[in-house]
């Protein structure tokens, strides 16, 4: 696939013995111009927007900025700021200081289970419901509409819809009650405050795997399952080896995103709870309190939270990458 | 696997689907089974529109407390909530907003996106595969990193609490996955395509611009939705680079409002029925380009 692509500007690579640098780069230059001019845009907002704030915010992990000793103008007075640099220590602290198992550990222990749980209940549903959704089925497109609605309505308007049915008295509360099931608290207990932010997640979240398996499933081709049953598949085996391994390339992609997009899971979790709830916060609110939520505003230690985050990202996805790589599958990246 | 071409994943949505319907050994269950689907998906519809339908039935009740009496407001539902939101509030000033923010996000972001993900998909330039990595990376970025220098660079570019300077902000969230989808999508549309064109005489722009993105439409329309959905629903940015209540996005108007009328969730209730409506419309406009053009980009990555 990738050679071919090479056929739309009629381009070929890699045959010529390779010239000196000056000459590739002007050759380069020449060939490729229109790419490079394609993807400026990209660049030039990335690089202002991205990757500065990113060297910045590096910068600050290594100093004890916080509101109180930052450059800010109030009124007229312009205040000088005195943060200074103080090496390696904020993370030292976060990782080893003292309470570092109350203000990291536990978070970051919490972040992994709620990264597992929610993409592992996401893909899970997301697959069953796109299986049922792949048959021949009256009012299949009427249970589509109806199933992505979670997706379509924007998260902070669904998690106060939630926040109305969890508050004690609501109607999930009244529900159990009337069964005689116990009641529990969940916006204040600590452990149910995390079983009702996984539940809100896992129902935000289903829409997209849904949709998304439901066209990887669309795209295997039907012959082979006629295949698999003149074989004498059953069921089981026919969605063990056929559709599974047809979901392969979507599969590796969105479990990704997934994984990527409910580790820095913001909304939910700090709509739901605000900053009342500090065990139930994951790192990516925890930081967010520690920079925006508390007097004096941590910059530094919040930033820290935020690179570390960054590092366990990148981390954990070249290892995917190398897993997925080693079993013969491209990430197309 | 990228022959899957256009007019096959086009009509997905009316097409018998391949996989357990029909065949000769799966009559007798067929009645079973397919209750037991209709079941099962009726549950996962019940459980999906609940939550919604729910916020929809409480805003109907007149005082700050029904919803811990559901029951009462059958006998004395109104429209009053609402009337008193769209008077009373910014509920305007705050749509025009979010509006403004999601739409220009939509089309910047957008045209951006295409053209990254159509020179990604054609060509090999170096450093390509570099930069779908970084392209990646950018997704990782958590809002904690990223706030403060970013709020001292929009300050330094006098963008605080500008829309544009917001919308550069969604765009740099936005774009990387939209162009990532593109690509996914522009490498479905056969390169003979590209080759004709510039045969005939057109630049790689002229192609781009006049074959390839007529092409293009339902992979154009998912990212467009995506890009609205972030803008639109995006909360940590918008509430701290937003200074002046009048220009609020709804997703912070509507934390102010909880604030203000703590108890009033009858209001709350209303203002986020209004809210949800405008958004549901527009993705219900793009919803039949969303499976094609998600399983392009899904599916090659």
């Amino acid at each position: 696939m990738t050679v071919a692509i090479d056929r739309a500007t009629g381009k070929r690579r890699g045959d010529a013995p390779r010239p000196g640098l000056g000459q590739r780069l002007k050759h380069g230059y020449q060939k490729h111009w229109y790419a490079y001019v394609m993807i400026a845009p990209v660049v030039v907002v990335l690089g202002v927007l991205v990757l500065y704030p990113l060297g910045y915010g590096m910068y600050l992990t290594l100093t004890d900025a916080n509101s109180l000793n930052t450059g800010r103008t109030i009124g007229v007075n312009e205040i000088e700021a005195t943060y200074k640099f103080i090496g390696l220590d904020n993370y030292a602290d976060i990782l080893w200081g003292e309470t570092a198992y109350d203000r990291f550990w536990s978070h970051f222990i919490w972040t992994i289970v709620w990264t597992a749980a929610c993409v592992a209940l996401h893909y899970t549903i997301g697959l069953g419901l796109a299986l049922l959704l792949n048959q021949k089925l009256r009012g299949r497109t009427f249970y589509r509409l109806i199933l992505v609605l979670p997706w379509a309505v924007p998260t902070f308007v669904t998690v106060f819809g939630w926040r109305f049915m969890l508050s004690d008295g609501g109607i999930i509360n009244s529900a159990l009650e009337s069964l005689h099931l116990p009641t529990p608290l969940w916006l204040e207990d600590t452990f149910w405050q995390r079983f009702a932010a996984i539940m809100v997640n896992t129902w935000c979240g289903v829409p997209f795997m849904m949709v998304s398996l439901l066209g990887g499933l669309q795209s295997i081709d039907s012959t082979l399952y006629e295949a698999a049953e003149m074989d004498g598949a059953n069921a089981w085996q026919r969605f063990r080896h056929v559709t599974l391994p047809g979901l392969r390339s979507v599969s590796s992609t969105v479990v990704l995103l997934g994984i990527i997009w409910t580790f820095n899971q913001f909304a939910v979790i700090f709509l739901l709870f605000g900053t009342t709830a500090p065990d139930a916060q994951i790192l990516v609110t925890w930081a967010y309190y520690l920079g925006f939520g508390q007097q004096p505003r941590d910059f530094a230690q919040s930033a820290a939270y935020g690179i570390l985050l960054l590092a366990i990202l990148i981390v954990f996805t070249s290892f995917y990458r190398r897993w997925l790589n080693r079993n013969e599958q491209q990430l197309a990246i | 696997m990228s022959t899957t071409t256009v007019e096959t994943s086009a009509d997905v949505t009316e097409r018998p689907t391949a996989g357990p319907a029909g065949g000769p050994g799966r009559g007798k269950r067929g009645v079973v089974a397919s209750l037991a689907s209709h079941g099962v998906l009726i549950v996962a519809s019940l459980i999906a529109l609940f939550p919604i339908a729910w916020l929809v039935f409480l805003s109907l009740g007149p005082d700050k407390d029904d919803y811990l009496h559901p029951g009462r407001i059958w006998s004395k539902m109104t429209l009053d909530n609402y009337s008193f939101v769209l008077q009373n509030t910014n509920f305007f000033d705050w749509l025009k907003s979010s509006l403004i923010v999601s739409l220009g996000t939509t089309v910047i972001g957008v045209m951006i996106a295409a053209t990254t993900g159509y020179a990604v998909s054609r060509m090999r330039f170096p450093a390509y595969r570099k930069f779908m990595w970084v392209l990646l990376v950018t997704q990782m970025f958590p809002v904690a990193v990223l706030m403060v220098p970013m709020y001292q660079i929009l300050s330094d570019l006098q963008l605080i609490d500008t829309y544009l300077g917001l919308i550069l902000v969604y765009c740099s969230t936005a774009v990387p996955y939209c162009a990532w989808l593109l690509k996914g999508y522009f490498d479905t549309i056969p390169f003979e395509i590209d080759e004709a064109g510039r045969v005939d005489g057109l630049s790689p722009f002229g192609t781009f611009a006049r074959l390839i993105l007529p092409l293009a439409k339902p992979g154009l329309a998912v990212a467009a939705f995506y890009s609205f959905i972030t803008a639109f629903g995006e909360v940590a940015f918008a509430t701290t680079f937003l200074l002046d209540d009048e220009k609020y996005t709804l997703a912070v108007g509507l934390q102010s409002f909880v604030s203000e009328h703590d108890a009033q969730r009858n209001l709350m209730a209303a203002t986020a029925v209004l809210i949800a409506i405008p958004v549901s419309a527009f993705f219900y406009l793009v919803q039949k380009n969303l499976v094609t053009g998600l399983t392009a980009g899904g599916t090659k990555g």
